[in-house]
C-alpha cells in the first residue's frame, strides 16, 4: 500500500520533468526571441545580445533546461550572467528554492507571481466544488429515486439548462442582474482572509464560484443520477431487499456507497483541473487568480510565466490523481486487496 | 387447482401458489412474464421449477419474495405462506417476513454479494435485521454458519471479501447467508449455475443436507434437470410464464407427457448413453411474452403437432389438466402422449431405454 503511494509519488516526479521539458521545447518553437522582448523597442544587434546573454538565453536549448531544473532545487540568481550580477550587484534579484523563473514582463519572480494568484484560484475552486459537489449529489440521488416522475424530469430539466449556457453568459448575466440591476449582492472583489475575515471572502467568493460550480453540477447531477440507478439495478441490491432491510438502509448503505465512488475520482480530477485556474470566470469578475494570469501571460509572450503557471497546474492535476488512487484503496477492497 | 391435488401425497402444503400473475406494464403492451401460476410446497420438501431462459421461473420466485414491490409490476393472485397470503401484506410487514422467513439463494453470488463489505459482514446484517443482537453476538452467530456450510476457518474467512473467496465458497456462503434466521422456505434460483461441476455437486449435497436438518421447504430453479432429478420431490415445467407440466419428480422425468419437456430431456448430454444417441436441440426461439403464439405456447417449435386432430394446438390454449398417469398434471392436446413418448422420442434420445421397454 505504502510502497505504492511511494512509486506513484516517484512516477509523478518524472511526469512533472518531463513537462518541464516539453514546456520548454514548446518555448523555444515559439517565434519570439525573448531578449530582443525583453530589451525593448529601441534595441540594436549588440544590445540585444547583451540581453541574452543576461538572461541566459545564449546557451543552448538542453543547458537552459538543466539550469531552470537546477534552479527548482536550489534557488537562482537573476540575471543569470554571473559578470553582469558582479557588475551591478544593486539589480540583482534572489529567486530562492523552488525557482520557477523571472519573469521579465512583470519585473518578478514567477513565483511571487503564483503565490499572489494561487490562493484566489484555490478559494475559488474549493468554494465551487463544495457547492457543485453537494448540490450536484443531492439532486442526482433525487433525480435517481424519483426516476420518470416529474421531480426527476423538473430537475434533469434544469440541469440541461445549466449545462447549456456557456460560463461566460451565466457569469455576465449573474452581474448584470443579480449585482448590477437587483443589487442583491456586493460587486464580488477578491478579499483575502487575512484582510476581510471569513465572512468578506465568503461573501465576495460566491458568486464568482456558484458561477463555476453550476456547469460543473449539470455533469455531476446527471453523472449520480446514471450511477445510483446503475448501482440500484446490480444483482447486491436485490440481495439487500431480499434480506428484508428497510429501504433506506438498501439506498444509502448499499446503494450509494459503490455508486458514489465513480465519483471520487471526477471531482479529484475536475478539481486539479480547476486548480490550473478558471480562466473565464476568473476574467469575467476580474479576479487575479491563475486563470488570469495565464491569459495576461499569454497576452505578453511572458513565457517564464507560462511555464511556471503550466509547472504548477499539471503539479495539482498529479497529486490528485495520485491522492484520488490512494482514496480508491481505501474505499474499495478489490483495490485494496485484489 | 387446490391444495388436494398436492401431488407428492406427504404434508398439508404451507406454500400455496394460486393463480400467480406477475404483468409488466410496458409501452408496448403488457409482457405476462408469469400468467396463471400454481403449485404447492410442502415443509423439507423440494420442489424443481424447470425452464429456460425468459419462461418466468425467476420471476415468479421474485413474486413470492415481494422483490417486485416498488417496480411497476402488477402481481396478482394468492401466494399463501402458512395461511397468510403474502400479497396483500403491507410492504412493512413484506420486509419483516423477507430473510426471515422466506429467503433466497442467487444464482451469482460474485454480483450478489456487495463487493466493498466483507462476507461475514454481510450476513451478520443479514441476521441483524431480523433479530435483537449485538455485533458480538451477530459475529459468532455467523461463524457458526460459516462453519455449518463447510467455510475452513471461519473466524478468519468472516472478514475476508466476496472477491477474495473462491465460486464455491461464495456460494457457501450466500448459503449460509440465507439460512441464517431458520426460513421456512428457501428459494434458490440457478444456485448451481456459475459453479464448476464437482462444485455443483457439494453445493447441492449441502443444501439437502441442511434441508433435512432445518426441515426447511425449498423450490429449487434450474434448467438442469441433473439437478432436479437430484434434489426434487416435485417438478414443474414452465413454457412461456405457465407450467405446462406438473407432479411428482420420477413421475414427470420418467413419463414425461408434454413435447417441451421431451425437448429439454432430448437435450441433456448423457455420458453413459450410447455414442449412436442424439442430442437433440429444441428448435426455434421461446416465445415473446408480449405477443404470446395463439393456442398452445409452445406450438411453433413443437414437433407432434399432426397428431392433435385439427387446428387445435394453434387455436386453443390447453388447461393444465390431470393426465391419465396419477398425480401428474399436463398442459397439451396429444391424447395419447405417453404412446408417443416410448415409441418416437425415446429410440431417438437413449436407444438402450426403449430396447428394454
Amino acid at each position: 500500500m505504502w510502497a505504492y503511494a511511494a512509486r506513484r509519488c516517484v512516477i509523478g516526479v518524472v511526469l512533472l520533468l518531463t513537462l518541464t521539458l516539453v514546456t520548454f521545447m514548446l518555448f523555444f518553437a515559439a517565434p519570439v526571441n525573448q531578449a530582443r522582448l525583453a530589451c525593448g523597442k529601441i534595441c540594436n544587434e549588440q544590445q540585444i545580445a547583451v540581453t541574452e546573454k543576461a538572461l541566459g538565453y545564449d546557451k543552448p536549448f538542453y543547458a537552459q533546461w538543466g539550469s531552470f531544473v537546477r534552479g527548482v532545487v536550489e534557488g537562482r540568481k537573476y540575471p543569470l550572467d554571473p559578470e553582469l550580477r558582479a557588475a551591478a550587484p544593486e539589480i540583482v534579484t534572489d529567486c530562492t528554492a523552488p525557482c520557477l523563473g523571472y519573469s521579465q514582463f512583470n519585473a518578478k519572480t514567477v513565483n511571487e507571481l503564483l503565490t499572489e494568484a494561487a490562493p484566489v484560484t484555490i478559494s475559488l475552486a474549493v468554494l465551487a466544488v463544495v457547492i457543485w459537489l453537494f448540490f450536484g449529489v443531492l439532486l442526482g440521488i433525487m433525480s435517481a429515486i424519483t426516476k420518470g416522475s416529474i421531480i426527476d424530469r423538473g430537475i434533469v430539466g434544469l440541469t440541461l439548462i445549466a449545462f447549456a449556457f456557456p460560463t461566460f453568459f451565466i457569469a455576465v448575466f449573474f452581474l448584470k442582474y443579480v449585482v448590477v440591476k437587483w443589487g442583491l449582492l456586493a460587486y464580488p472583489a477578491y478579499t483575502p482572509i487575512a484582510e476581510g475575515g471569513v465572512g468578506a471572502w465568503f461573501g465576495n467568493l460566491f458568486l464568482p464560484s456558484f458561477t463555476l460550480a453550476l456547469v460543473f453540477l449539470a455533469s455531476y447531477v446527471r453523472i449520480t443520477r446514471a450511477f445510483v440507478l446503475e448501482s440500484l439495478s446490480e444483482d447486491y441490491i436485490r440481495t439487500a431487499r431480499a434480506k428484508g432491510l428497510k429501504g433506506r438502509t438498501v439506498l444509502f448503505k448499499h446503494g450509494l456507497r459503490a455508486a458514489l465512488t465513480p465519483l471520487v475520482t471526477m471531482t479529484g480530477l475536475d478539481f486539479a483541473g480547476l486548480l490550473g485556474g478558471a480562466i473565464i470566470t476568473e476574467r469575467v469578475f476580474a479576479y487575479p487568480g491563475l486563470g488570469s494570469l495565464t491569459v495576461d501571460a499569454s497576452n505578453a509572450w511572458d513565457l517564464p510565466t507560462i511555464i511556471g503557471v503550466v509547472l504548477v497546474a499539471g503539479a495539482f492535476v498529479i497529486l490528485m490523481n495520485i491522492i484520488v488512487d490512494i482514496a480508491y484503496a481505501f474505499i474499495d477492497p478489490r483495490v485494496r486487496l485484489g | 387447482m387446490t391444495a388436494s391435488l398436492t401431488t407428492s401425497g406427504t404434508p398439508a402444503p404451507f406454500l400455496e401458489v394460486d393463480d400467480l400473475k406477475v404483468h409488466f406494464p410496458t409501452s408496448d403492451g403488457i409482457v405476462k412474464a408469469t400468467d396463471g401460476l400454481s403449485f404447492t410446497l410442502a415443509r423439507g420438501k423440494t420442489l424443481g421449477i424447470v425452464g429456460e431462459s425468459g419462461s418466468g421461473k425467476s420471476v415468479s420466485s421474485s413474486a413470492i419474495l415481494g422483490l417486485h414491490r416498488g417496480t411497476s409490476a402488477k402481481v396478482s393472485g394468492e401466494i399463501r405462506l402458512d395461511g397468510v397470503d403474502l400479497l396483500t401484506l403491507s410492504n412493512e410487514d413484506m420486509r419483516l417476513h423477507r430473510g426471515k422467513d422466506i429467503a433466497m439463494i442467487f444464482q451469482d453470488p460474485l454480483s450478489a454479494m456487495h463487493p466493498y463489505y466483507s462476507v461475514g459482514a454481510q450476513i451478520a446484517e443479514a441476521y441483524r435485521v431480523h433479530n435483537k443482537v449485538g455485533r458480538k453476538a451477530a459475529r459468532s452467530r455467523v461463524v457458526d454458519m460459516l462453519e455449518l456450510v463447510g467455510i475452513p476457518q471461519p473466524d478468519r474467512r468472516y472478514d475476508a471479501y466476496p472477491h477474495q473467496f473462491s465460486g464455491g465458497m461464495r456460494q457457501r456462503a450466500m448459503i449460509a447467508m440465507a439460512l441464517i434466521n431458520d426460513p421456512t422456505l428457501v428459494i434458490a434460483d440457478e444456485p448451481t449455475t456459475a459453479l464448476d461441476v464437482t462444485v455443483q455437486a457439494q453445493i447441492l449435497d449441502l443444501l439437502g443436507n441442511l434441508q433435512k436438518e432445518f426441515n426447511t421447504g425449498v423450490i429449487i430453479i434450474t434448467h438442469d434437470l441433473g439437478v432436479v432429478a437430484e434434489m426434487a420431490d416435485d417438478v414443474l415445467v414452465m413454457y412461456g410464464g405457465r407450467a405446462v407440466e406438473y407432479g411428482p419428480c420420477n413421475e414427470v422425468l420418467t413419463h414425461p407427457e408434454m413435447p417441451y419437456t421431451w425437448g429439454l430431456l432430448s437435450s441433456v448430454p448423457n455420458l453413459t448413453a450410447d455414442t449412436n444417441a442424439r442430442m437433440v436441440p429444441i428448435p426455434g426461439n421461446p416465445p415473446s411474452l408480449l405477443n404470446p403464439p395463439t393456442g398452445c405456447a409452445f406450438h411453433p417449435r413443437c414437433g407432434f403437432r399432426d397428431e392433435v386432430p385439427g387446428q387445435l394446438c394453434t387455436t386453443v390454449l390447453p388447461d393444465l389438466e390431470a393426465s391419465a398417469r396419477p398425480g401428474h398434471l399436463k398442459r397439451c392436446h396429444l391424447a395419447n402422449p405417453d404412446r408417443i413418448y416410448e415409441i418416437k422420442v425415446l429410440p431417438e434420445i437413449a436407444p438402450e431405454l426403449a430396447k428394454e421397454a
